[in-house]
């Protein structure tokens, strides 16, 4: 149902945005870890005045196992109000969650009962094969056309190439390819837009041979997992420029692009260097500050790896006596000020001021898990922690900060062998401080069993909606 | 035309304009984005000129095929279209779809042209037209003076509708664009954002209604 007055958690601008009142709730994408039980979207009380607060308080399990719940998206967003075709009076009601393994797509209503989310449309993969010819959905956007699924895999006996699903927003079917010329692009992963430029921007991983048991020692040493940025004209749905990284920075993944949408630039992560197991971020932007014209991308941060006893490292990096940083997930505050950086390998959570995006500077960091640290979270200093930073979700105001521990399932397997765990933990921000809230701490047990990989913030977050208005 | 008829068309070109999604929020929209009050005011005749363009279209067809077509039949085909149209606007959660910021100005007359088109501007005016030539440009005067006299006088109808409709259309959209720009800024969307689409759809059922009234 239309409503009266634009959905009030659409903003015009990003500048709007950061006045919203704080999230009340969070929902985290939650996998069964053997495959046997059904996945669930997870309710967490985040209100701080709340008798709740850090508890899980809601849970919705799905009618299947083997889904893999991954990254979540919403059916609309701040997008709704851009000036070409506005239409603000949708809702945001319904959270659109993919299964990463399954390739089966949830469609859960968070309007009714906010805390027991209910599942209104269930689409199927074979709806997504054959209208799309993708599998193993992944990052969901809302924007001007749909809502745009970026997919790793091909589908109908094809390993690839991954790309771009597009689904009603109104009915949620398929729709089909978003990409009329997709160029070289083959392998995918995450896909965002600069949307007053009518540009979207694509990354790469790899397809699900290439990642579903685990990462391949021989892939990765052979530079064969992703390493470029793609540029695409967001109207014409063509491909325009292949930016590479350089081979030997594997995977690059999270794109951040400014939330300003006079701006042209934003930032991405590489997981890992083959040369000394560094993991860096990039900022893409035009050459030379041109508004028009070509892109390219330059490191602006670099993250080493620390040396580690061979016996404390699990097999899959034995060889190489360090600790890589395994950068899996960047996010940018909606002000644009701040990058958080996971740095799930070595159990730390950096902060940069990027007030200046090609010269960051750090501003705080706190450590938690870590693969060789196992540092404890503040609230159970008794407590090593498996697992990192991984998932990093800000809240819109930019003042809170929530992490989950997983990354996905095999990759969890392999780099945390005896087990990775499960803990959400939540930091405060400001200009003066960066660290824990002690209060917050669901963790294990409170779980049921289950690994948390991503969180979307009731009402959007840092990472959700775009705007076309600066 | 009737002063009623004359005040009709400027009321529904000002609510045309008044209407975020027929133009006035992307020109705010462009000037914002470069930082420039003159971006503004470059946009708007654009999208007036394709208000005019979409709305003319259907008030010539209007006007010609009253010259040859009874009056009666015209109100009456046309204000059963217009009631269907405007149900199925009601009730359809569709909305128009485009995807693009960055228009040059005929690119920009084309968009204007096309969301006005696809919102029913022009039919909306069907209860006027109907109404406004029925004394002077009706069937039984275009026999009296010929065809080539009664088409002439149907397109300066359709001309002299559109232009006050435009004119109405372009002032308030332009008011409005430079009162958001320059003082009441885009927060202000937030609250006072009815869901206009809503009201165009009961204004095309109730302009329907008119016509198929009067006829």
């Amino acid at each position: 149902m239309a409503l009266w007055k634009p959905d009030p958690t659409f903003y015009a601008s990003p500048r709007d945005a950061v006045s919203a009142p704080p999230e009340g709730l969070a929902y985290v994408a939650a996998f069964d870890p053997s495959s046997q039980g059904p996945d669930a979207v997870l309710v967490v009380d985040v209100d701080p005045d709340s008798a709740g607060y850090g508890t899980v308080v809601g849970r919705t399990s799905l009618p299947n196992t083997g889904d893999e719940l991954h990254h979540m998206g919403w059916n609309a967003c701040s997008s709704a109000l851009c000036p070409y075709a506005p239409h603000p009076h949708v809702e945001r009601r319904y959270l659109v969650v993919p299964g990463l393994r399954s390739s089966r797509i949830y469609f859960l209503d968070v309007k009714k009962n906010p805390t027991a989310p209910e599942i209104a449309k269930v689409l199927e993969p074979e709806e997504l094969a054959k209208h799309a010819g993708y599998s193993r959905p992944h990052t969901v956007h809302c924007g001007p056309e749909g809502l745009y699924v970026s997919s790793l895999g091909g589908a109908n006996g094809n390993d690839g190439p991954g790309g771009i699903a597009l689904l009603d927003h109104d009915s949620f079917e398929v729709l089909g390819r978003w990409e009329v010329d997709r160029g070289p692009q083959h392998l995918a992963y995450d896909a965002w837009w600069h949307i007053a430029h009518d540009v979207l921007v694509t990354s790469e991983w790899g397809t699900p041979s290439m990642i579903e048991d685990g990462v391949v020692g021989e892939l990765l040493l052979g530079r064969r997992y992703g390493h470029a940025l793609h540029f695409w004209d967001l109207r014409k749905r063509r491909h325009v420029q292949r930016v590479d990284l350089g081979d030997q920075h594997q995977m690059a993944l999270e794109l951040r692009p400014a939330h300003d949408p006079t701006r042209q630039w934003g930032f991405v992560n590489v997981v890992v260097s083959v040369e000394d197991l560094s993991a860096s971020i990039w900022l893409w932007h035009r050459e030379d500050g041109a508004s028009d014209g070509p892109w390219t991308a330059t490191k602006v941060i670099s993250i080493p790896a620390e040396p580690a006893p061979a016996e404390a490292l699990p097999p899959v990096i034995q060889p190489f006596g360090a600790v890589p940083p395994l950068v899996t997930d960047i996010d940018l505050s909606v002000d644009d000020r701040w990058l958080y950086v996971s740095c799930w390998g070595t159990g730390e959570l950096k902060r940069y001021d990027v007030t200046d995006p090609f010269h960051p500077t750090e501003a705080g960091s706190v450590q938690i898990g870590g693969i060789v640290r196992r540092t404890p979270h503040p609230s159970l200093p008794d407590v090593p922690l498996a697992g990192g930073p991984q998932m990093v979700e800000v809240s819109r105001d930019g003042r809170r900060v929530y992490v989950t521990n997983s990354l996905y399932r095999s990759w969890d397997d392999q780099f945390y062998p005896d087990g990775v765990g499960a803990w959400m933990a939540k930091l405060d921000s400001s200009d003066t401080g960066f660290d824990f809230d002690s209060r917050f701490f669901p963790h294990g047990d409170d779980f049921g069993g289950l690994r948390v990989h991503q969180t979307r913030l009731q009402g959007g977050d840092a990472s959700s909606d775009s705007y076309c208005y600066p | 035309m009737t002063d009623g008829s004359l005040a009709a068309l400027v009321v529904l070109g000002a609510f045309h304009g008044l209407n975020p999604a027929m133009g006035w929020l992307f020109a705010v929209a462009r000037g914002l984005q470069e930082r420039s009050r003159t971006r503004v005011l470059q946009s708007l005749p654009a999208i007036a000129a394709g208000h005019a363009a979409s709305v003319g279209a259907v008030a010539l067809l209007l006007t010609l095929t009253r010259s040859v077509v009874a009056a009666q039949v015209v109100a009456i085909v046309g204000g059963l279209a217009l009631v269907g149209f405007g149900m199925w606007r009601l009730l359809s959660k569709r909305h128009f779809r485009w995807v693009g910021m960055r228009l040059s100005l005929p690119q920009l007359a084309g968009w204007s042209f096309l969301m006005s088109s696809a919102h029913g501007a022009g039919l909306m005016l069907l209860p006027v037209i109907a109404a406004s030539g029925t004394s002077t440009t009706g069937p039984a005067t275009a026999h009296a003076h010929g065809l080539g006299h009664a088409a002439g006088s149907a397109v300066s109808a359709a001309i002299f509708v559109t232009g006050v409709h435009t004119l109405a259309m372009f002032v308030t959209a332009g008011i409005i664009a430079l009162l958001v720009y320059d003082v009441l800024g885009l927060t202000v969307l937030r609250h006072t954002w009815l869901n206009l689409d809503r009201f165009w759809a009961v204004a095309l059922v109730s302009a329907g209604a008119v016509a198929l009234a009067t006829a």
